[in-house]
């Protein structure tokens, strides 16, 4: 039974994926990527790995994805928009995607992992984790902030109307 | 049940998971012509490379892999919103999100 959820969310992870990337309406694609989201956030859950299936979904659900439905609504993009020029780069980057799938196969084909996975741990737990990141990682914790403010600033230079316009 | 579970899948097949959904996200990128879709697939393969990361975490049994990948996602909603204003900019200058009407530079 664990291993039949691990598989049927893989399986709806790559299907709803592959639906993103090849539908025509831009807006279904995001809401496409919103399923592999949570789909990603259960496998999370099923490594046990709690503090980030909350924090994933809370990021990548909650803000990005809210941000990618405002901006296809500012630009009025709800319609079905077709760029495609030709089949053969359709055919290209297909076959370029397969070559990397096959690449990276046949690289870990021959690989052996060593586990050594215990059972009941709890380093996805967010007392463990809040742990690590505020005593090993408590600079690069703090950087983030200044590299959000960063992004912040960033975003408003970019969409500041030019004043001066000669 | 968590516990069997760890046991019960190996971790080849997390990685195999994994790459598929990176090789899908290349797939995208490189196939769509739409500016939003590209920030999409950007967005899946950055899943993917986390999904792969807190496998081999619970594998190895190491917490720090888990913290990265924390990073990781700060570092992509910061990347998704300073790209999405340059989206917006871009479709003020030239009136579409197409990306190949963007080769003003080419020669």
């Amino acid at each position: 039974m664990a291993a039949a959820l691990f598989y049927s969310l893989s399986l709806i992870c790559i299907v709803s994926s592959l639906i993103m990337i090849f539908h025509k309406n831009t807006m279904y694609s995001v809401l496409f990527l919103l399923i592999t989201f949570f789909s990603v956030a259960g496998l999370y859950v099923t490594l046990n790995a709690q503090f980030l299936a909350i924090v994933h979904i809370i990021v990548y659900a909650g803000a990005i994805m809210v941000l990618f439905l405002y901006v296809i609504m500012f630009l009025n993009m709800s319609h079905i928009v077709s760029f495609q020029k030709s089949k053969v780069i359709k055919i290209a980057a297909t076959f370029t995607g397969l070559m990397v799938f096959l690449v990276l196969t046949a690289s870990l084909s021959s690989a052996t992992y060593n586990s050594n996975a215990v059972a009941g741990q709890d380093i996805g737990l967010a007392s463990t984790l809040g742990r690590v990141i505020f005593n090993d990682f408590l600079i690069p914790f703090e950087v983030s902030s200044i590299l959000f403010l960063s992004a912040m600033v960033g975003v408003v230079i970019f969409n500041k109307k030019d004043v001066i316009d000669e | 049940m968590n516990d069997t579970l760890v046991m019960a899948v190996p971790l080849s097949h997390y990685i195999a998971v994994s790459a598929i959904l990176f090789s899908i996200g290349v797939i995208g990128i490189l196939m769509r012509r739409n500016l939003i879709v590209m920030f999409l697939s950007i967005e899946l393969m950055l899943n993917s490379v986390n999904l792969l990361a807190v496998a081999f975490s619970v594998y190895h049994n190491d917490s720090n892999a888990q913290a990265f990948v924390f990073f990781i996602m700060v570092v992509a909603a910061a990347e998704i919103a300073v790209g999405l204003a340059m989206l917006v900019m871009i479709y003020r200058n030239i009136r579409t999100i197409d990306i190949d009407a963007l080769k003003q530079l080419k020669w």
